[in-house]
């Protein structure tokens, strides 16, 4: 969770305790329900839920060096205490020592990410560990990733390339993996979808430190793509935004030997330079490259609406680009927060927020 | 004009990740040359890079167990590419365990070398990782540019002391200074200096040995007229020095320098299958 944001939002239900979070641009939500079962002893006290939000730095901030935890913790106990403000973290550890830490938490609307995994057009289902070995060929800095799905049933991967970047001098990765590879796999032939690895990787972790498989609904460029963990006592959910892409004919590109992300078999492609050769001899070689369909132009298109907003928000998308659409480095900030541009531009007010919160920041 | 390669022991890839690594690390943009039986990468001594230059000859055999390469004409049967070694360090990192890796000159929007790997996986078609990386074609008439240096008229040359004592020793001393004093003589002895104005540190070292170098038509020995004592000496920018001995991930079987005094330092370092030379330029 702290992966995704700068906050964590906890909330107390009957079904279990709720730990959330979200990026400061609204483009990456994540919630961990963790059952009562999970916990050795779970009462949610009065008729009204206590929703609060503690800085995350001061709640990892107790749980610092998990070995040692481990080793010297014979329990935690997790108090919220309205009346005082207070959310006590209670370590009883060996030798009668007990911690308490009492944290400051601030009351705060309820956080939720609106999203629909039924009516997500294709969704597949991986062990973490095929996932974490897919995704270990990229490198560390990397921040987007595209998925997408390919003939034969196979799913492939490959490392976002920035419009502004040059393509002649940008390395391209591309992974695929076979239909086998997966638990169950129900996708929409020709689709894929872009989204920020950063908090992927981080839920892949979690995933595999607990053997859970992963759950991937994905639907067209634009909608948010949901990753779910899902076990008795634990219940995970990880919504990112995805890239859109303007072009809205997801028809695979042209044949003319333009970047094709759509799937050839890996050893069928053209290797004739003779007719480059016999540009480059006479004079540095082409120019401009025709303009790729498959990279995308950027709009500014966060992934989720308020309810209220949804018809309104139909509607937008439809439009294509927003008109004042911020240029390519502003959107970044948008997308993927802090993490690329130092202190970008808030959201304009006329962006579609993911969640709506009431305390004003 | 083509190119392909595969790569199947894992012995071989992972020593040929290895030079890469190298390689890598020496410099940020290369030159690869391609003949039909060795492999070059080469760095020219332009003034971007520092004047250092680099030389590192791989014969394809040993490492290859396909390699298939067209040049750009018959009678001019190579290719010259430029690329970032970095990358193809990076395509490689992640193939250690791989069932093969095959590498392709191919040309979709842009002249790339393909890097494919093939990984072990539970499904029958394979896991496959595809990593193109941009390179450039160098043109024919450039080619002049990429000869080999030849070996330079040195005033003293001496085997290098073990390579890991060197390189903790001037890692310390890159700490201090910006340039380092090596000087050497034909009695085996080898000081590295360095000279600032609160301290100066001196390392040194004994019985290192000379090589023999069989004198050809231009006497590249002229050891009969010098003094074993006296020392030829080059100051030169420790960091280059640095990174050429951080790079080195395997103890060469042969390592040596040449000193042409106050202008040049020309390191050899010979493995079984790949020998790398490296000229840094003294400080003027």
């Amino acid at each position: 969770l702290s992966r995704v944001g700068d906050e964590l939002y906890l909330e107390p239900t009957d079904s279990g305790l709720s730990l959330r979070a979200v990026n400061s641009s609204r483009s990456a939500f994540a919630s961990f329900l963790f059952a009562p079962l999970f916990f050795q002893r779970y009462e949610t006290g009065g008729p009204q839920p206590l929703r609060c939000k503690v800085p995350m730095k001061s709640f990892l901030g107790v749980f610092r060096s998990l070995p040692s935890l481990e080793k010297t913790v014979s329990k935690c106990l997790i108090l919220l205490q309205p009346r005082c403000n207070r959310l006590v973290l209670q370590l009883r550890c060996k030798y009668g020592v007990t911690k308490t830490h009492n944290l400051a938490f601030r009351e705060c609307e309820r956080l939720q990410a609106v999203f629909d995994t039924q009516s997500c057009a294709s969704t597949l289902c991986a062990p973490a560990r095929v996932l974490a070995e897919a995704v270990v060929h990229f490198p560390q800095t990397l921040a987007e990733v595209t998925l997408g799905t390919g003939p034969g049933g196979r799913i492939s991967l490959r490392n976002y390339v920035e419009d502004d970047a040059e393509p002649r001098k940008t390395m391209v990765t591309e992974l695929w993996l076979a239909e086998e590879e997966f638990q169950s796999l129900a996708v929409a032939p020709g689709s894929q979808i872009t989204f920020c690895l950063k908090e992927f990787r981080g839920l892949l972790s979690f995933a595999e430190a607990s053997n859970l498989p992963l759950v991937i609904h994905f639907d067209a460029p634009g909608r948010p793509v949901v990753f779910t963990l899902d076990d008795a006592i634990v219940e995970v959910h990880l919504v990112l935004a995805t890239l859109s892409d303007p072009l809205s004919d997801p028809q695979p590109p042209r044949a003319n030997g333009n970047v094709s992300h759509l799937p050839t078999p890996p050893d069928d492609f053209p290797d004739d330079l003779e007719s480059y050769m016999a540009t480059v001899e006479t004079e540095e070689g082409p120019g401009v490259l025709p303009p790729s369909p498959t990279f995308p132009q950027r709009t500014p298109h966060p992934a989720l609406g308020d309810p209220q907003q949804e018809e309104q928000d139909g509607e937008k998308e439809e439009e294509g680009a927003v008109p004042g659409t911020p240029p390519p480095k502003k959107f970044r900030s948008l997308f993927f927060g802090s993490v690329l541009t130092p202190g970008g531009p808030s959201p304009a007010p006329s962006q579609e927020v993911l969640a709506e919160d009431s305390d004003s920041d | 004009m083509r190119f392909r390669a595969k790569i199947v022991d894992l012995a071989c890839l992972n020593h040929f990740s290895r030079v890469i690594n190298t390689i890598a690390r020496l410099a940020k943009t290369c030159t690869l040359r391609l003949t039909a039986s060795k492999l070059y990468f080469i760095l020219c001594d332009k003034v971007a890079n520092g004047g250092v230059s680099m030389w590192c000859e791989l014969s394809q055999g040993n490492f290859f167990d396909e390699f298939q390469m067209e040049g750009i004409a018959a009678e001019h049967n190579e290719i010259y590419l430029e690329l970032v070694p970095e990358y193809l360090s990076r395509a490689l990192k992640t193939a250690q365990n791989a069932k093969a890796v095959k590498i392709k000159l191919t040309n979709r929007h842009c002249p790339c070398l393909r890097v494919a790997v093939e990984l072990p996986s539970l499904s029958s078609s394979g896991r496959i990782v595809t990593h193109d990386i941009p390179v450039g074609v160098i043109p024919r008439r450039l080619w002049n540019d990429f000869r080999e240096p030849s070996v330079p008229d040195f005033d003293v040359s001496i085997y290098l002391p073990a390579l890991k004592t060197m390189k903790s020793v001037v890692e310390r001393m890159k700490n201090l200074s910006n340039s380092i004093v090596i000087e050497a003589n034909l009695s085996g002895e080898m000081n590295l200096k360095i000279e600032t104005d609160l301290v100066s540190v001196t390392t040194h070292f004994k019985d290192l040995g000379n090589p023999p170098w069989a004198s050809g038509d231009e006497s590249q020995s002229p050891a009969q007229d010098r003094d074993p004592e006296s020392m030829a000496e080059a100051c030169v920018d420790i960091r280059k020095l640095q990174q050429l001995l951080a790079g080195q991930q395997v103890n060469p079987t042969k390592a040596l320098c040449n000193i042409v005094s106050k202008r040049i330092v020309h390191f050899i370092l010979l493995h079984e299958d790949v020998s790398l030379q490296y000229f840094i330029p003294a400080l003027a």
